[in-house]
């Protein structure tokens, strides 16, 4: 740490990571990095097929490969569980049917990639050889894999144990929608299709599992965002008593949603670990990542806005079509995320949308970075460049028109949140927020630089975007700070970590409490042994829960060496300070105690009394629950360059203004958002997982699903402005998931602009060349369903 | 993602190369790996026997033989990039070399390699055909030679037998002052090619095309030669009304559907880079003659 | 399973031997059999560049690159990137500085492609563009790569003595 973070205060510096340097040097403990004697290794038989009633599996020949252990179907797993199926979904009276997933497939198959067997041997490359001399018999049925036609009377069943492909219905509506469109001046319609990709972290999914039959104890070393949750689901299914299991998320090469959710894979794996007393190891390689890891995919959208005579949105309504997949791991928020955050920072007086869910044949869909978030924001944002183009107006004015004013706050948008509560925006500015990002990226000046462009023969255009995240899920998140008579501080937390710095954010949270530097507290995140309750790693919450847990326990721990520490040094409370740690009379550095003699005082000694009044211990446990959900906002700005030839897209300048309350470590939040960014960019320009008719995946590599990388990205300019929240302690609001909201929007709005004078409408994400050109080529193009 | 079993086979020369590849069924030959290995990691690719060609220094480096190029098989395209020679007398395939995967797959991928593993989206295969390659082939029983343009015989098929392998590419080199130009769309920023163009050319005083050559990746499985509007320019101004003729002869070209890349769209790249690279080429000459 | 090959080589400057079946990628050997974990494994079909190491001084796909024709010859990773006394590379330092890693998954990738390019200029000059190239074949998902770019311009343009320290 250099010389400018030697402050009085952590909270708020650029601190550089503890994360790092391990990773540096190669030294982090990635799960495939464990290594235990006598493990063995797993792979997985997958289904071929979309949609099969599964048949006889003969195992025999896999069986007789020499360094197979054992090869495993359903039959043989579930004597070992107390249910059929794993219990995933969370709780929604939408859901009409239990299509939970299992732990191996049973009858029948519904997705390609679906786990069938499991071989268990002495080396991955022997359990892969093994995979193919297993028999299975298949019988092939119609897939759906467009969610639209799953819907349609007559389409056949996307799972046979399902009367229809209905999954869930229901909607997000309030005020009096219809008689806003009856008085409306203006009225537009529009259908939108949205493909929001998968998650790819670049390390894919992974575990360890142990059965120490001595210890009676499972461990799970698990690739998760949600080691607790993780653990309550093997406790559940396999029957064991919560001391039984221990999930430990040791580093975790990203997450992006998809390690939110429990797979099939975690369960089969640590079941075989009881099964053959061995410890075992399964790595997913990237091909099953793509068949097997879930992903967020495909929205379509109908949707029409009534705005008055000035622009003003009087009411939006419509539906929405969500590729639910073939499995329900999660529930029905993803959806339902899209529509409370279609609103974003606009006054929107009535609204009401009815979201179908349908099964499809295709991975099971669930959140990825945004989750489903940015598709509500594209739809909102391209209705109001639509009605500013209907309406004559600059894009700009046309929100300016329509955001929410700071006087409005806190402000309740009508809506429900998924827990039910009352979606109340808690803090921000949005006018000037907007109004900042549009003097960095020079928005007026724009069309001098279109002109200059033009007559040097470059198409250019520019877009603009607004959104609002709701982040900092409760119920809550614990932390505990914890003083031993070594002197060290440890932050234990069920928080999990996959890369945002959640170590050095709660290291600077308590290094304030306590006056130490943060280098000097240990965080243990993602450990189910070393805290018992805990959440994890989603909706943007960890600063907000985690930290704030943190903050309070470091406050309390504080409070209890000043106690002490009064007494022993004969001083007020108030006139004693907390730094390097030590304890001590303020400004007499020599007067005072260091924090590990109080520990040890606290400690306790073998009939010896504690400090007169003092429990025993330097420690303090809080779960901190967050009153509400607390809301960031922020403003995109982006210009692209097209070639109009070749229908090439390039971004060439990139401007956010962020506000997510007040900031623990600048570096990191603009890492977050940079980060967020480019995902965004690779999902409104490269990112699509594509199928067959027959629901064959045909993007299964990195050469064909594309990612975004160094050479496609912008320089992003972030700039922040920092609304506090009143809704917690620390004024933070989450980070995590921002940057991605908007870059859709913003993306797509830049490239309609540069190319309006080729008649192009950006309706479809990702805006592919080829997408492009069929645009702009009406006569030439070929109709492409789904590429 | 693990590959199959094989036996793994490491000659040391050309010959005991050869007879390994005559002796062993189902054999293949392991030049850099950088196709090869991804599909047998996919096990889209199980050879019984794997030869690797890495260990016999015979087969790789580059060296001028009259007006040819000769590039022994295994020599990296990292090495082609940045020879001095290829610069010199080839600027063509150093600047068609920038496009070719990574720069970390380039450093062990082979110019043979590319060529005989045959992606109808490779640029090496483009340039090499603009350069009229002539490839040596061998086998225990000897060597034969054709162009680059019989190669193809299908879809990542060559008339390379089971028995022979690639050994040597002789590029036709072309004058000093020349022009050349490589034009590519990629699906992605340097990756993954949709459609490249390599066109070169020289004018004659008059400033009108002396000779041309225009190859066409992407369109088919093998590269496409645009031989007769080559024929048709020469002697004609080269000018924009040239360079958009050769664009609408490569824009009436066949192509093949592909994922993400429908025939009229490739086919519509194929018009604008070939004219684009034929503008540049010819720019080139121009200053080259100025 | 086929037969295994006995190999020789030099790993980080330190000669090593191992056992390994023909198919084993340089990966998997260096992971699994000589326990440097610290090159990672993103995709198995070489376009991640998770796995990116020097094999005589040249970065290369590990993935793609057979363990058997490693023999006898000289592979650095990124455990052998910092000097023996601890002492972070000053690309390394840079990407911490910089806020170069989230996860870092893909960062051992990442160093290794970057002294590639650093001995590549050669003290030459580096711009934006060419650093994003050359960074082309190391996906990260975390970072959206700025501060991996603003990390090794950084280095790359940093008066000559720093860079050599
Ligand atoms: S693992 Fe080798 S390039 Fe991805
Ligand atoms: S830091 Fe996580 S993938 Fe790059």
């Amino acid at each position: 740490m250099n010389a400018a973070q030697q402050k009085e205060t952590w909270f708020g510096q650029a601190v550089r990571r503890l994360e790092d340097d391990a990773l540096l040097r190669g030294k982090g403990r990635f799960v495939d990095d464990i290594h235990l004697p006598g493990m063995l290794h797993a792979a997985f038989l997958r289904s071929p097929y979309a949609h099969a009633r599964l048949g006889a599996i003969d195992t025999a020949a896999a069986q007789a490969l020499p360094g197979v252990v054992r090869v495993l179907t359903y039959q043989d797993l579930r004597p070992l569980l107390t249910c059929d199926r794993i219990p995933l979904a969370m709780p929604s009276g939408a859901i009409r049917f239990d299509v939970d997933p299992f732990v191996l497939a049973r009858d029948e198959v519904c997705h390609v990639g679906e786990p069938i067997a499991l071989v268990i041997a002495e080396s991955r490359h022997v359990a892969e050889d093994a995979l193919g001399l297993i028999g299975v018999t298949f019988d092939p049925l119609p897939a759906i894999v467009d969610p639209r036609e799953g819907l349609k009377d007559g389409a056949p069943q996307a799972r046979l144990d399902c009367p229809d492909n209905l999954v869930a219905q229901m909607s997000a509506a309030y005020g009096d929608v219809d008689g806003a469109f009856a008085g409306a001046a203006h009225v537009i319609a529009e259908d939108f299709h949205i493909h929001k990709g998968g998650g790819h972290s670049i390390e894919p999914r992974g575990l360890v599992a142990r059965f120490d039959a001595g210890e009676d104890l499972l461990t799970v070393w698990d690739s998760t965002q949600m080691p607790h949750q993780a653990k309550r689901v093997l406790v559940r299914t396999l029957g064991l008593a919560e001391h039984q299991v221990r999930v430990v998320a040791p580093d975790v090469g990203g997450g992006f949603g998809p390690k939110f959710v429990f797979h099939p894979e975690e369960l089969a794996v640590a079941a075989a670990a009881v099964l053959t007393g061995a410890p075992v190891k399964w790595i997913e390689d990237r091909f099953e990542n793509f068949m097997s890891t879930v992903q967020e995919r495909d929205q379509y959208w109908s949707v029409e806005a009534a705005c008055d005579a000035e622009g003003r949105l009087m009411g939006i309504r419509g539906t929405l079509v969500h590729d639910h997949g073939a499995y329900t791991p999660y529930g029905v928020a993803l959806p339902y995320n899209s529509a409370t955050n279609l609103i974003g920072p606009y006054v929107l007086p009535s609204y009401r949308l009815d979201i179908a869910l349908s099964l499809t044949n295709l991975i099971p869909s669930t959140p990825t970075r945004g989750a489903g978030r940015p598709q509500g924001t594209f739809v909102m944002e391209r209705l109001l460049d639509r009605l500013a183009e209907r309406l004559g107006l600059d894009r700009a004015e046309i929100r300016r028109r329509n955001l929410i004013q700071p006087a409005q706050m806190p402000y309740d948008s009508g809506l429900k949140t998924r827990d039910g509560g009352s979606m109340i925006y808690d803090s921000g500015d949005y006018p000037q927020c907007m109004a900042r990002a549009l003097a960095h990226a020079g928005w007026d000046g724009f069309e001098a630089r279109r002109a200059k462009a033009r007559a040097e023969g470059r198409v250019i255009g520019i877009g603009l975007s607004n959104y609002v995240e709701g982040s900092g899920r409760g119920p809550f998140e614990s932390a505990s700070v914890r003083i031993g008579p070594s002197g060290k501080v440890v932050v234990t937390t069920g928080a999990a970590a996959q890369g945002q710095g959640t170590v050095t954010m709660l290291a600077q949270v308590v290094a304030d409490g306590l006056g130490v530097r943060p280098d000097a507290v240990s965080v243990i995140a993602g450990d189910t042994a070393a805290s018992p309750l805990g959440l994890g790693a989603f909706a943007s919450r960890q600063a907000v829960t985690a930290g704030n847990a943190a903050h309070q326990a470091a406050g309390e721990v504080r409070a209890k060496v000043l106690k002490v520490a009064s007494q022993w040094l004969e001083a007020d409370p108030e006139d004693l300070e907390l730094s390097a740690g030590r304890v001590h009379v303020k400004g007499v550095p020599g007067r005072g105690r260091s924090l590990g003699e109080v520990a040890s005082a606290l400690a306790g000694l073998p009939g010896f009394a504690l400090p007169p009044g003092t429990p025993p211990g330097l420690s303090a446990a809080v779960d901190y629950q967050p009153k509400g959900m607390t809301y960031c906002n922020g403003t995109h700005v982006c210009e692209v360059e097209v070639d109009p030839a070749t229908c090439i897209v390039s971004v060439t300048r990139y401007v956010v203004v962020h506000d997510c309350g007040r900031l623990i470590n600048p570096m990191m939040v603009d890492g977050q958002i940079i980060g967020g960014v480019v995902h965004g960019l690779g999902t409104a320009l490269y990112e699509l997982m594509a199928y067959g008719d027959d629901g064959q995946p045909l993007t299964c590599t990195y050469a064909d699903y594309l990612l975004a990388t160094a050479d496609t990205s912008p320089r992003i300019e972030v700039h922040h402005m920092e609304s506090p929240s009143p809704l917690n302690p620390l004024g933070v609001k989450g980070a995590g998931e921002s940057g991605t909201i908007a870059a859709l929007a913003v993306i797509a709005s830049a490239v309609e602009d540069a190319l309006k004078p080729f008649g192009v409408a950006v309706r479809d994400l990702p805006a592919t060349p080829s997408r492009l050109f069929a645009l702009m080529h009406p006569d030439l193009a070929t109709p492409e369903a789904r590429l | 993602m693990k590959a199959a079993p094989f036996a793994y086979h490491a000659p040391a020369t050309k010959a005991e190369a050869l007879d390994m590849l005559a002796g062993l069924d189902d054999a293949r030959v392991l030049a850099g790996g950088q196709s090869l290995l991804p599909m047998m990691n996919l096990r889209l690719a199980g050879p019984t026997h794997l030869i690797d060609l890495n260990g016999v220094p015979e087969l790789a480096g580059i060296s001028r033989a009259g007006d040819a190029l000769v590039i022994g098989t295994m020599t990296r395209q990292r090495a082609a990039e940045r020879a001095a020679l290829v610069h010199e007398a080839c600027p063509l395939l150093a600047e068609a070399m920038e496009h070719v995967g990574f720069q970390q797959t380039r450093n062990r991928g082979t110019v043979g390699g590319s060529i005989a593993h045959m992606d109808p989206t490779a640029e090496i295969p483009v340039a090499a055909s603009a350069l009229d390659a002539m490839l040596t082939v061998e086998s225990a029983a000897g060597a034969r030679q054709f162009p680059i343009g019989e190669l193809a015989e299908g879809y990542l098929m060559t008339q390379i037998a089971p028995d022979e392998m690639l050994t040597r590419v002789a590029l036709r080199l072309w004058p000093k002052g020349h022009g050349h130009a490589f034009e590519e769309v990629t699906r992605r920023g340097e990756s993954f090619c949709v459609v490249c163009v390599a066109a070169l050319a020289t004018l004659d005083a008059s400033g009108a095309f002396s000779r041309l050559a225009i190859a066409i990746g992407g369109l088919a499985e093998a590269p496409v030669r645009l031989s007769g509007i080559e024929a048709d320019l020469v002697g004609a101004r080269a000018d924009q009304d040239a360079f958009r003729a050769a664009g609408a002869a490569a824009g009436a070209l066949a192509a093949d559907e592909a994922p993400f890349a429908p025939p009229a769209y490739k086919r519509h790249l194929a018009g604008v880079l070939t004219e684009r690279a034929l503008a540049r080429a010819a720019g080139r000459a121009r200053r080259a003659a100025a | 399973m086929s037969e295994r090959v006995r190999i020789a080589l030099t790993v980080n400057g330190t000669p090593r031997e191992g056992e390994v079946e023909p198919r084993a990628h340089l990966c998997d050997f260096l992971r699994h059999s000589l326990h440097l974990t610290g090159t990672h494994m993103g995709c198995e079909h070489g376009v991640c560049g998770a796995c990116t190491v020097l094999l005589d001084g040249e970065s290369v796909r590990s993935c793609l690159t057979l363990a058997v024709q490693a023999r006898g010859r000289a592979v650095t990773t990124i455990e052998g990137v910092a000097l023996p006394d601890g002492t972070l590379h000053p690309i390394q330092e840079a990407l911490s500085a910089h806020h170069g890693l989230q996860c870092g998954y893909c960062t051992p990738g990442v160093v290794m492609t970057l002294i590639e390019l650093q001995r590549d200029l050669d003290g030459g000059p580096a711009d934006e563009a060419s650093v994003r190239r050359a960074l082309a074949g190391n996906l990260c998902r975390c970072t959206g790569y700025q501060g991996m770019v603003d990390a090794a311009l950084s280095v790359l343009n940093a008066a000559p003595r720093a860079a050599a320290q």
